[in-house]
Protein backbone atom coordinates (compact mmCIF):
# COMPACT_ATOMS: atom_id res chain seq x y z
CA UNK A 1 0.00 0.00 0.00
CA UNK A 2 0.88 3.68 -0.11
CA UNK A 3 2.25 4.84 3.21
CA UNK A 4 1.84 8.48 4.16
CA UNK A 5 2.40 10.69 7.17
CA UNK A 6 0.52 13.78 8.25
CA UNK A 7 2.20 17.16 7.91
CA UNK A 8 2.58 19.16 11.12
CA UNK A 9 -0.43 21.07 12.35
CA UNK A 10 1.54 24.31 12.02
CA UNK A 11 2.24 23.62 8.33
CA UNK A 12 -1.34 22.59 7.61
CA UNK A 13 -2.56 25.73 9.38
CA UNK A 14 -0.49 27.88 7.03
CA UNK A 15 -1.78 26.00 3.98
CA UNK A 16 -5.47 26.52 4.77
CA UNK A 17 -5.65 29.54 7.04
CA UNK A 18 -6.92 31.96 4.40
CA UNK A 19 -9.99 29.86 3.61
CA UNK A 20 -13.46 31.01 4.60
CA UNK A 21 -14.89 27.51 4.47
CA UNK A 22 -12.55 24.53 4.55
CA UNK A 23 -13.49 20.99 3.55
CA UNK A 24 -11.27 18.24 4.94
CA UNK A 25 -11.62 15.09 2.84
CA UNK A 26 -10.39 11.69 4.02
CA UNK A 27 -9.85 8.43 2.16
CA UNK A 28 -10.80 4.94 3.30
CA UNK A 29 -7.99 3.09 1.52
CA UNK A 30 -4.23 3.02 2.20
CA UNK A 31 -4.12 6.14 4.36
CA UNK A 32 -6.78 4.68 6.62
CA UNK A 33 -4.71 1.53 7.06
CA UNK A 34 -1.55 3.49 7.81
CA UNK A 35 -3.48 5.75 10.15
CA UNK A 36 -2.62 8.99 8.40
CA UNK A 37 -5.78 10.14 6.63
CA UNK A 38 -8.77 7.96 7.49
CA UNK A 39 -12.01 8.96 9.20
CA UNK A 40 -10.42 9.06 12.63
CA UNK A 41 -7.52 11.23 11.51
CA UNK A 42 -9.83 13.62 9.63
CA UNK A 43 -11.87 14.06 12.83
CA UNK A 44 -8.80 14.69 14.96
CA UNK A 45 -7.34 17.12 12.44
CA UNK A 46 -10.60 19.07 12.21
CA UNK A 47 -10.80 19.31 16.02
CA UNK A 48 -7.20 20.38 16.34
CA UNK A 49 -7.62 23.16 13.77
CA UNK A 50 -10.90 24.32 15.33
CA UNK A 51 -9.31 24.46 18.76
CA UNK A 52 -6.24 26.31 17.53
CA UNK A 53 -8.26 28.84 15.60
CA UNK A 54 -10.73 29.37 18.44
CA UNK A 55 -7.85 30.19 20.77
CA UNK A 56 -6.43 32.60 18.21
CA UNK A 57 -9.78 34.20 17.41
CA UNK A 58 -9.39 33.10 13.81
CA UNK A 59 -12.56 32.34 11.87
CA UNK A 60 -12.58 29.61 9.23
CA UNK A 61 -15.51 27.25 9.04
CA UNK A 62 -14.54 23.57 8.85
CA UNK A 63 -16.60 20.75 7.36
CA UNK A 64 -15.45 17.17 6.74
CA UNK A 65 -16.18 14.34 4.31
CA UNK A 66 -14.96 10.80 3.63
CA UNK A 67 -14.47 9.14 0.25
CA UNK A 68 -14.07 5.42 -0.29
CA UNK A 69 -11.17 6.04 -2.63
CA UNK A 70 -9.80 9.43 -3.70
CA UNK A 71 -7.83 7.92 -6.57
CA UNK A 72 -10.93 7.08 -8.63
CA UNK A 73 -13.07 9.70 -10.42
CA UNK A 74 -16.41 7.99 -9.59
CA UNK A 75 -15.78 8.32 -5.88
CA UNK A 76 -14.39 11.85 -6.15
CA UNK A 77 -17.60 12.89 -7.95
CA UNK A 78 -19.49 12.15 -4.71
CA UNK A 79 -17.98 15.29 -3.18
CA UNK A 80 -20.09 17.50 -5.45
CA UNK A 81 -22.98 17.83 -2.98
CA UNK A 82 -20.74 18.87 -0.09
CA UNK A 83 -19.00 21.78 -1.75
CA UNK A 84 -21.46 24.56 -1.06
CA UNK A 85 -19.47 27.65 -0.06
CA UNK A 86 -16.22 25.67 0.20
CA UNK A 87 -13.21 27.70 -1.00
CA UNK A 88 -10.46 25.32 0.08
CA UNK A 89 -10.18 21.52 0.17
CA UNK A 90 -7.67 19.83 2.44
CA UNK A 91 -7.17 16.26 1.29
CA UNK A 92 -5.83 13.64 3.69
CA UNK A 93 -5.29 11.17 0.84
CA UNK A 94 -1.95 10.30 -0.72
CA UNK A 95 -0.60 12.52 -3.50
CA UNK A 96 -2.66 10.59 -6.02
CA UNK A 97 -5.92 11.37 -4.24
CA UNK A 98 -5.07 15.06 -3.86
CA UNK A 99 -4.56 15.29 -7.61
CA UNK A 100 -7.83 13.60 -8.48
CA UNK A 101 -9.71 16.03 -6.25
CA UNK A 102 -7.81 19.04 -7.61
CA UNK A 103 -8.43 17.98 -11.20
CA UNK A 104 -12.15 17.52 -10.63
CA UNK A 105 -13.04 20.81 -8.90
CA UNK A 106 -12.06 24.44 -9.50
CA UNK A 107 -11.36 24.84 -5.78
CA UNK A 108 -7.94 25.40 -4.18
CA UNK A 109 -6.89 21.91 -2.98
CA UNK A 110 -3.94 21.21 -0.70
CA UNK A 111 -2.34 18.09 0.80
CA UNK A 112 -2.53 17.31 4.51
CA UNK A 113 -0.06 14.43 4.18
CA UNK A 114 3.42 13.76 2.93
CA UNK A 115 3.20 10.66 0.75
CA UNK A 116 6.17 8.51 1.72
CA UNK A 117 6.43 5.19 -0.09
CA UNK A 118 5.00 1.87 -1.21
CA UNK A 119 5.38 -0.42 1.74
CA UNK A 120 3.71 -2.05 4.67
CA UNK A 121 3.59 -2.33 8.43
CA UNK A 122 6.52 -3.76 10.33
CA UNK A 123 4.70 -3.61 13.63
CA UNK A 124 1.95 -1.44 15.13
CA UNK A 125 2.93 2.15 14.38
CA UNK A 126 5.94 1.31 12.20
CA UNK A 127 5.83 1.16 8.41
CA UNK A 128 8.63 0.33 6.05
CA UNK A 129 9.38 0.81 2.37
CA UNK A 130 9.29 -2.34 0.28
CA UNK A 131 8.89 -1.54 -3.41
CA UNK A 132 10.79 0.95 -5.58
CA UNK A 133 8.04 1.02 -8.25
CA UNK A 134 10.84 0.71 -10.82
CA UNK A 135 8.66 -0.77 -13.53
CA UNK A 136 10.66 -3.97 -14.02
CA UNK A 137 10.60 -6.31 -11.07
CA UNK A 138 13.81 -8.12 -10.12
CA UNK A 139 12.55 -9.94 -7.02
CA UNK A 140 13.04 -13.32 -8.73
CA UNK A 141 16.79 -12.59 -8.76
CA UNK A 142 17.05 -11.46 -5.19
CA UNK A 143 15.11 -13.92 -3.10
CA UNK A 144 12.09 -11.64 -2.85
CA UNK A 145 13.97 -8.67 -1.34
CA UNK A 146 13.96 -5.44 -3.36
CA UNK A 147 17.47 -4.01 -3.86
CA UNK A 148 16.16 -1.05 -5.83
CA UNK A 149 14.56 0.57 -2.83
CA UNK A 150 15.88 -1.33 0.18
CA UNK A 151 19.56 -0.83 -0.76
CA UNK A 152 20.49 2.82 -0.17
CA UNK A 153 22.44 2.78 -3.43
CA UNK A 154 19.98 0.68 -5.49
CA UNK A 155 22.82 -1.71 -6.30
CA UNK A 156 22.06 -4.62 -8.59
CA UNK A 157 25.39 -6.24 -7.73
CA UNK A 158 25.63 -5.75 -4.00
CA UNK A 159 26.54 -5.51 -1.22
CA UNK A 160 28.89 -2.53 -1.25
CA UNK A 161 31.81 -2.25 1.16
CA UNK A 162 29.68 -0.43 3.70
CA UNK A 163 27.66 -3.48 4.73
CA UNK A 164 28.46 -4.15 8.35
CA UNK A 165 26.97 -6.79 10.64
CA UNK A 166 23.92 -6.96 8.39
CA UNK A 167 23.39 -3.20 8.59
CA UNK A 168 23.63 -0.45 5.99
CA UNK A 169 26.42 2.14 6.12
CA UNK A 170 23.78 4.86 6.09
CA UNK A 171 22.23 3.88 9.42
CA UNK A 172 22.76 1.20 12.03
CA UNK A 173 18.97 0.92 12.16
CA UNK A 174 18.65 0.01 8.50
CA UNK A 175 19.15 -3.56 7.38
CA UNK A 176 21.56 -4.03 4.49
CA UNK A 177 19.26 -5.32 1.76
CA UNK A 178 22.12 -7.25 0.17
CA UNK A 179 22.99 -8.93 3.46
CA UNK A 180 19.33 -10.02 3.65
CA UNK A 181 19.48 -11.19 0.04
CA UNK A 182 22.69 -13.13 0.71
CA UNK A 183 21.24 -14.87 3.77
CA UNK A 184 18.03 -15.72 1.96
CA UNK A 185 19.72 -17.04 -1.20
CA UNK A 186 22.15 -19.06 0.88
CA UNK A 187 19.29 -20.61 2.84
CA UNK A 188 17.45 -21.38 -0.40
CA UNK A 189 20.63 -22.78 -1.99
CA UNK A 190 20.45 -20.18 -4.77
CA UNK A 191 23.69 -18.24 -4.19
CA UNK A 192 24.44 -18.82 -7.87
CA UNK A 193 22.10 -15.89 -8.55
CA UNK A 194 24.38 -13.55 -6.66
CA UNK A 195 27.44 -14.63 -8.62
CA UNK A 196 25.93 -13.55 -11.92
CA UNK A 197 26.83 -10.08 -13.18
CA UNK A 198 23.53 -8.26 -13.31
CA UNK A 199 23.43 -5.93 -16.30
CA UNK A 200 22.63 -2.23 -16.13
CA UNK A 201 19.01 -1.48 -15.45
CA UNK A 202 16.56 0.04 -17.90
CA UNK A 203 15.51 3.04 -15.87
CA UNK A 204 13.33 4.21 -18.75
CA UNK A 205 10.79 1.78 -17.35
CA UNK A 206 10.97 3.71 -14.10
CA UNK A 207 10.15 7.40 -13.65
CA UNK A 208 13.25 8.32 -15.64
CA UNK A 209 11.33 7.52 -18.82
CA UNK A 210 8.87 10.31 -17.96
CA UNK A 211 5.41 9.94 -16.42
CA UNK A 212 4.25 6.38 -16.98
CA UNK A 213 1.01 4.89 -18.17
CA UNK A 214 -0.27 1.32 -18.20
CA UNK A 215 -2.62 0.59 -21.09
CA UNK A 216 -4.59 -2.67 -21.13
CA UNK A 217 -6.32 -2.99 -24.49
CA UNK A 218 -8.09 -6.14 -23.35
CA UNK A 219 -10.01 -4.33 -20.65
CA UNK A 220 -10.59 -0.97 -22.32
CA UNK A 221 -14.16 0.01 -23.12
CA UNK B 1 48.42 29.55 -10.90
CA UNK B 2 49.42 28.18 -14.26
CA UNK B 3 48.38 24.74 -15.33
CA UNK B 4 51.07 23.00 -17.31
CA UNK B 5 49.99 21.01 -20.30
CA UNK B 6 49.66 17.34 -19.49
CA UNK B 7 51.88 14.94 -21.33
CA UNK B 8 50.54 14.16 -24.74
CA UNK B 9 48.55 10.95 -24.52
CA UNK B 10 50.42 8.24 -26.35
CA UNK B 11 47.45 6.14 -27.40
CA UNK B 12 45.63 8.96 -29.04
CA UNK B 13 48.61 9.71 -31.22
CA UNK B 14 48.77 6.07 -32.20
CA UNK B 15 45.09 5.85 -33.02
CA UNK B 16 45.35 8.99 -35.11
CA UNK B 17 48.08 7.41 -37.25
CA UNK B 18 47.29 6.00 -40.67
CA UNK B 19 46.07 2.43 -40.64
CA UNK B 20 48.61 -0.10 -41.95
CA UNK B 21 48.10 -0.88 -45.61
CA UNK B 22 46.65 -4.22 -46.49
CA UNK B 23 49.32 -6.76 -47.13
CA UNK B 24 51.87 -4.78 -45.12
CA UNK B 25 53.65 -6.84 -42.48
CA UNK B 26 51.76 -6.65 -39.22
CA UNK B 27 53.47 -5.12 -36.23
CA UNK B 28 53.94 -7.45 -33.29
CA UNK B 29 50.96 -7.05 -30.98
CA UNK B 30 51.70 -5.37 -27.68
CA UNK B 31 51.27 -7.70 -24.74
CA UNK B 32 49.74 -4.73 -22.90
CA UNK B 33 46.16 -3.58 -23.03
CA UNK B 34 46.92 -0.05 -21.96
CA UNK B 35 49.67 2.57 -21.78
CA UNK B 36 49.56 2.42 -18.02
CA UNK B 37 52.80 2.33 -16.14
CA UNK B 38 51.06 0.25 -13.47
CA UNK B 39 50.23 -2.50 -15.95
CA UNK B 40 53.88 -2.70 -17.00
CA UNK B 41 55.24 -2.69 -13.45
CA UNK B 42 52.91 -5.54 -12.45
CA UNK B 43 53.98 -7.42 -15.58
CA UNK B 44 57.62 -6.97 -14.53
CA UNK B 45 56.74 -8.59 -11.22
CA UNK B 46 57.39 -5.48 -9.18
CA UNK B 47 55.78 -4.93 -5.78
CA UNK B 48 53.78 -1.85 -6.77
CA UNK B 49 53.19 1.12 -4.48
CA UNK B 50 50.41 3.66 -4.89
CA UNK B 51 49.30 6.48 -2.63
CA UNK B 52 46.22 8.58 -2.23
CA UNK B 53 45.88 12.33 -2.65
CA UNK B 54 42.70 13.95 -1.39
CA UNK B 55 41.74 16.96 -3.52
CA UNK B 56 40.87 20.11 -1.52
CA UNK B 57 37.52 21.71 -0.73
CA UNK B 58 38.60 24.64 -2.82
CA UNK B 59 39.55 25.70 -6.33
CA UNK B 60 43.26 25.63 -5.48
CA UNK B 61 45.67 23.23 -7.15
CA UNK B 62 48.46 24.05 -4.69
CA UNK B 63 48.10 21.13 -2.29
CA UNK B 64 47.60 18.60 -5.07
CA UNK B 65 50.70 19.86 -6.89
CA UNK B 66 52.77 19.75 -3.71
CA UNK B 67 51.60 16.25 -2.87
CA UNK B 68 52.19 15.11 -6.42
CA UNK B 69 55.78 16.38 -6.18
CA UNK B 70 56.26 14.51 -2.90
CA UNK B 71 54.74 11.27 -4.19
CA UNK B 72 55.75 11.02 -7.82
CA UNK B 73 59.13 9.38 -7.21
CA UNK B 74 58.20 7.57 -4.00
CA UNK B 75 55.20 5.79 -5.51
CA UNK B 76 54.16 4.32 -8.86
CA UNK B 77 50.69 5.77 -9.01
CA UNK B 78 48.73 8.45 -7.22
CA UNK B 79 45.01 8.02 -6.56
CA UNK B 80 42.80 11.08 -6.73
CA UNK B 81 39.66 10.61 -4.73
CA UNK B 82 36.25 11.49 -6.14
CA UNK B 83 34.38 13.69 -3.66
CA UNK B 84 35.39 11.36 -0.87
CA UNK B 85 32.85 10.83 1.92
CA UNK B 86 30.43 12.75 -0.30
CA UNK B 87 32.06 16.08 0.49
CA UNK B 88 32.36 18.47 -2.44
CA UNK B 89 35.97 18.70 -3.50
CA UNK B 90 37.97 19.60 -6.57
CA UNK B 91 37.13 16.96 -9.17
CA UNK B 92 39.23 13.84 -9.52
CA UNK B 93 39.74 14.49 -13.25
CA UNK B 94 41.10 17.98 -12.69
CA UNK B 95 43.23 16.75 -9.79
CA UNK B 96 44.60 13.97 -11.98
CA UNK B 97 45.60 16.51 -14.63
CA UNK B 98 47.54 18.46 -11.98
CA UNK B 99 49.32 15.25 -11.01
CA UNK B 100 50.17 14.58 -14.66
CA UNK B 101 51.57 18.07 -14.97
CA UNK B 102 53.92 17.34 -12.07
CA UNK B 103 55.09 14.16 -13.76
CA UNK B 104 53.03 11.73 -11.71
CA UNK B 105 50.91 8.78 -12.77
CA UNK B 106 47.35 9.49 -11.67
CA UNK B 107 44.74 6.90 -10.79
CA UNK B 108 41.46 8.71 -11.26
CA UNK B 109 38.82 7.46 -8.83
CA UNK B 110 35.26 7.42 -10.12
CA UNK B 111 32.18 6.81 -8.06
CA UNK B 112 28.75 6.04 -9.47
CA UNK B 113 27.05 8.17 -6.84
CA UNK B 114 27.01 11.51 -8.65
CA UNK B 115 26.99 10.70 -12.35
CA UNK B 116 24.75 8.65 -14.60
CA UNK B 117 26.02 6.45 -17.45
CA UNK B 118 26.05 9.42 -19.83
CA UNK B 119 28.22 11.58 -17.58
CA UNK B 120 30.51 8.70 -16.53
CA UNK B 121 31.29 7.71 -20.10
CA UNK B 122 31.71 11.32 -21.13
CA UNK B 123 34.20 11.85 -18.30
CA UNK B 124 36.07 8.66 -19.23
CA UNK B 125 36.53 10.03 -22.75
CA UNK B 126 37.58 13.43 -21.42
CA UNK B 127 39.95 12.02 -18.83
CA UNK B 128 41.66 9.79 -21.37
CA UNK B 129 42.03 12.67 -23.80
CA UNK B 130 43.80 14.59 -21.02
CA UNK B 131 46.34 11.79 -20.58
CA UNK B 132 44.90 9.90 -17.61
CA UNK B 133 45.53 6.15 -17.94
CA UNK B 134 44.27 4.52 -14.74
CA UNK B 135 40.90 4.57 -13.10
CA UNK B 136 39.41 3.08 -9.94
CA UNK B 137 35.70 2.24 -10.10
CA UNK B 138 33.76 2.70 -6.88
CA UNK B 139 30.22 2.81 -5.50
CA UNK B 140 31.04 5.91 -3.45
CA UNK B 141 30.07 6.78 0.09
CA UNK B 142 26.39 7.58 0.48
CA UNK B 143 25.67 11.31 0.28
CA UNK B 144 24.18 11.27 3.78
CA UNK B 145 27.78 11.22 5.11
CA UNK B 146 28.81 14.36 3.30
CA UNK B 147 28.22 18.07 3.35
CA UNK B 148 25.17 17.96 1.06
CA UNK B 149 23.07 15.28 2.75
CA UNK B 150 19.86 16.58 1.15
CA UNK B 151 21.15 15.90 -2.37
CA UNK B 152 19.73 13.33 -4.76
CA UNK B 153 22.00 10.41 -5.51
CA UNK B 154 22.32 8.83 -8.92
CA UNK B 155 23.37 5.17 -8.80
CA UNK B 156 22.20 4.70 -12.37
CA UNK B 157 24.78 1.91 -12.61
CA UNK B 158 26.74 0.21 -9.84
CA UNK B 159 30.50 -0.12 -9.42
CA UNK B 160 30.59 -3.56 -11.05
CA UNK B 161 28.65 -2.24 -14.03
CA UNK B 162 31.09 0.70 -14.22
CA UNK B 163 33.94 -1.83 -14.48
CA UNK B 164 32.07 -3.47 -17.37
CA UNK B 165 31.59 -0.07 -18.96
CA UNK B 166 35.27 0.89 -18.81
CA UNK B 167 36.28 -2.54 -20.09
CA UNK B 168 33.68 -2.44 -22.87
CA UNK B 169 35.05 0.88 -24.06
CA UNK B 170 38.61 -0.43 -23.94
CA UNK B 171 38.34 -3.98 -25.25
CA UNK B 172 35.21 -3.90 -27.41
CA UNK B 173 35.32 -0.21 -28.42
CA UNK B 174 31.67 0.00 -27.45
CA UNK B 175 29.67 2.40 -25.37
CA UNK B 176 27.30 0.90 -22.84
CA UNK B 177 24.44 1.37 -25.31
CA UNK B 178 26.26 -0.80 -27.85
CA UNK B 179 27.32 2.01 -30.18
CA UNK B 180 30.89 2.05 -31.45
CA UNK B 181 33.53 4.26 -29.88
CA UNK B 182 36.10 4.57 -32.63
CA UNK B 183 38.88 6.31 -30.74
CA UNK B 184 38.38 4.57 -27.46
CA UNK B 185 39.78 5.21 -23.99
CA UNK B 186 42.08 2.41 -22.83
CA UNK B 187 42.20 2.58 -19.08
CA UNK B 188 43.99 0.28 -16.70
CA UNK B 189 41.02 -0.69 -14.59
CA UNK B 190 40.96 -0.74 -10.81
CA UNK B 191 38.34 -1.83 -8.32
CA UNK B 192 38.05 -1.77 -4.57
CA UNK B 193 37.62 -4.79 -2.34
CA UNK B 194 36.67 -4.68 1.29
CA UNK B 195 37.68 -7.81 3.22
CA UNK B 196 36.20 -6.17 6.31
CA UNK B 197 32.71 -5.68 4.94
CA UNK B 198 30.01 -8.24 5.53
CA UNK B 199 28.91 -10.88 4.75
CA UNK B 200 32.56 -11.94 4.99
CA UNK B 201 32.15 -15.19 3.02
CA UNK B 202 30.74 -13.22 0.09
CA UNK B 203 33.64 -10.76 -0.09
CA UNK B 204 35.86 -13.07 -2.11
CA UNK B 205 32.97 -13.98 -4.41
CA UNK B 206 32.38 -10.26 -4.94
CA UNK B 207 36.06 -9.85 -5.76
CA UNK B 208 35.61 -12.59 -8.35
CA UNK B 209 32.63 -10.74 -9.81
CA UNK B 210 34.75 -7.60 -10.11
CA UNK B 211 37.45 -9.54 -11.94
CA UNK B 212 34.85 -10.96 -14.32
CA UNK B 213 33.51 -7.46 -14.84
CA UNK B 214 36.93 -6.16 -15.88
CA UNK B 215 39.14 -5.30 -12.91
CA UNK B 216 42.89 -5.45 -13.66
CA UNK B 217 43.95 -4.37 -10.20
CA UNK B 218 42.40 -4.17 -6.77
CA UNK B 219 43.02 -1.71 -3.98
CA UNK B 220 41.62 -3.01 -0.72
CA UNK B 221 40.02 -1.17 2.17
CA UNK B 222 42.55 -0.20 4.84
CA UNK B 223 43.84 -3.26 6.65
CA UNK B 224 44.32 -3.32 10.40
CA UNK B 225 42.85 -6.76 11.10
CA UNK B 226 45.63 -8.93 9.68
CA UNK B 227 44.06 -12.21 10.66
CA UNK B 228 40.88 -11.45 8.73
CA UNK B 229 42.85 -10.17 5.73
CA UNK B 230 44.93 -13.35 5.64
CA UNK B 231 41.75 -15.43 5.70
CA UNK B 232 40.41 -13.31 2.84
CA UNK B 233 43.61 -13.85 0.83
CA UNK B 234 43.56 -17.59 1.53
CA UNK B 235 40.02 -17.76 0.15
CA UNK B 236 41.06 -15.67 -2.85
CA UNK B 237 44.00 -18.01 -3.52
CA UNK B 238 41.73 -21.05 -3.22
CA UNK B 239 39.74 -19.67 -6.13
CA UNK B 240 42.91 -18.69 -8.03
CA UNK B 241 41.94 -15.02 -7.97
CA UNK B 242 45.42 -13.80 -7.02
CA UNK B 243 46.59 -14.93 -10.45
CA UNK B 244 43.78 -13.18 -12.29
CA UNK B 245 44.08 -9.75 -10.74
CA UNK B 246 46.78 -7.64 -9.09
CA UNK B 247 45.78 -7.20 -5.48
CA UNK B 248 47.15 -4.18 -3.64
CA UNK B 249 46.73 -4.09 0.12
CA UNK B 250 45.30 -0.86 1.51
CA UNK B 251 47.22 0.74 4.36
CA UNK B 252 46.44 3.86 6.34
CA UNK B 253 49.42 5.32 8.19
CA UNK B 254 47.89 6.57 11.44
CA UNK B 255 48.89 9.76 13.21
CA UNK B 256 47.28 8.95 16.54
CA UNK B 257 45.23 6.47 18.56
CA UNK B 258 42.36 8.95 18.35
CA UNK B 259 42.34 8.66 14.57
CA UNK B 260 42.15 4.87 14.94
CA UNK B 261 39.26 5.16 17.39
CA UNK B 262 37.41 7.16 14.76
CA UNK B 263 38.18 4.67 11.98
CA UNK B 264 36.81 1.92 14.16
CA UNK B 265 33.38 3.57 13.94
CA UNK B 266 33.39 3.72 10.12
CA UNK B 267 31.11 1.02 8.64
CA UNK B 268 33.19 -1.56 6.80
CA UNK B 269 36.38 -0.97 8.82
CA UNK B 270 37.82 -3.15 11.55
CA UNK B 271 40.53 -1.79 13.85
CA UNK B 272 41.61 -4.24 16.57
CA UNK B 273 41.77 -2.77 20.08
CA UNK B 274 45.27 -4.13 20.72
CA UNK B 275 46.54 -2.16 17.75
CA UNK B 276 44.96 1.03 19.10
CA UNK B 277 46.48 0.28 22.52
CA UNK B 278 49.90 -0.07 20.92
CA UNK B 279 49.73 3.42 19.40
CA UNK B 280 48.13 4.86 22.53
CA UNK B 281 50.97 3.53 24.65
CA UNK B 282 53.69 5.05 22.47
CA UNK B 283 55.59 8.15 23.63
CA UNK B 284 55.41 9.54 20.10
CA UNK B 285 52.17 8.34 18.54
CA UNK B 286 52.89 9.71 15.06
CA UNK B 287 56.23 7.98 14.90
CA UNK B 288 54.67 4.76 16.19
CA UNK B 289 52.09 5.16 13.40
CA UNK B 290 54.86 5.32 10.81
CA UNK B 291 56.47 2.21 12.28
CA UNK B 292 53.15 0.40 12.22
CA UNK B 293 52.62 1.28 8.55
CA UNK B 294 56.12 0.04 7.70
CA UNK B 295 55.49 -3.19 9.60
CA UNK B 296 52.15 -3.66 7.82
CA UNK B 297 53.82 -3.22 4.41
CA UNK B 298 56.41 -5.82 5.34
CA UNK B 299 53.68 -8.21 6.47
CA UNK B 300 51.83 -7.67 3.20
CA UNK B 301 54.92 -8.56 1.20
CA UNK B 302 54.90 -11.95 2.88
CA UNK B 303 51.35 -12.78 1.85
CA UNK B 304 51.11 -14.79 -1.35
CA UNK B 305 49.03 -12.97 -3.92
CA UNK B 306 49.54 -9.46 -2.58
CA UNK B 307 51.17 -7.62 -5.46
CA UNK B 308 51.53 -4.19 -3.93
CA UNK B 309 50.34 -1.69 -1.38
CA UNK B 310 48.09 1.33 -1.56
CA UNK B 311 48.88 3.98 1.05
CA UNK B 312 46.06 6.23 2.17
CA UNK B 313 47.82 8.90 4.20
CA UNK B 314 45.09 11.50 3.89
CA UNK B 315 46.43 14.83 5.09
CA UNK B 316 49.76 13.18 5.87
CA UNK B 317 51.06 12.61 2.35
CA UNK B 318 54.48 14.01 3.26
CA UNK B 319 55.15 10.94 5.38
CA UNK B 320 54.71 8.51 2.49
CA UNK B 321 58.27 8.69 1.08
CA UNK B 322 59.68 7.99 4.56
CA UNK B 323 57.35 5.01 5.01
CA UNK B 324 58.15 3.60 1.57
CA UNK B 325 61.86 4.05 2.22
CA UNK B 326 61.73 2.42 5.66
CA UNK B 327 59.83 -0.49 4.10
CA UNK B 328 62.81 -0.97 1.77
CA UNK B 329 60.84 -0.08 -1.33
CA UNK B 330 62.91 2.85 -2.60
CA UNK B 331 63.96 3.65 -5.20
CA UNK B 332 60.86 2.76 -7.19
CA UNK B 333 61.48 0.55 -10.21
CA UNK B 334 61.52 1.87 -13.74
CA UNK B 335 59.50 0.46 -16.61
CA UNK B 336 61.79 -1.76 -18.64
CA UNK B 337 61.99 -1.09 -22.34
Amino acid sequence: MIVAEQKSLAEIDQLVRNAKKLLIVGCRECVTVCMAGGEKEVGILASALRLKWENEGHKTEIVTAMLQRQCEPEYVAELEKQLDGVDCILSTACGVGVQYVAEKYPIWTVPALNTKFAGGALEQGVWTEKCGLCGECVLHLTGGICPIIRCSKSLLNGPCGGSHDGKCEVSAETDCAWALIYDRLKKMDRLDLMLELQPVKDWAKSRDGGPRKVVREDVRL
Amino acid sequence: MSVAEPKAPVAEKASGAAAPKEGAPKKAESPFRTDSKLERLFAQGEFVVTAEIGPPKSASSKGIRENAKILKDATDGQNLTDNQTAIVRLSSIAAAVHVLAEGGNPVMQMTVRDRNRIALQSDLLGAYSLGIRNTLCLSGDHQSFGNHPTSKNVYDIDSIQLLQTVKGLRDDKKFLCGEDCKINPKFYIGAAANPFGDPFEFRVLRLEKKIKAGADFIQTQAIFDLERFERFMAMARERGLHKKVNIMAGIIPVKSAKAMEYMKTVPGMIVPDEMIARIKGAADQASAGVDLAVEMIQRMRQIEGVRGVHLMAVGWEEKVPEIVEKAGLLPRPKVKE
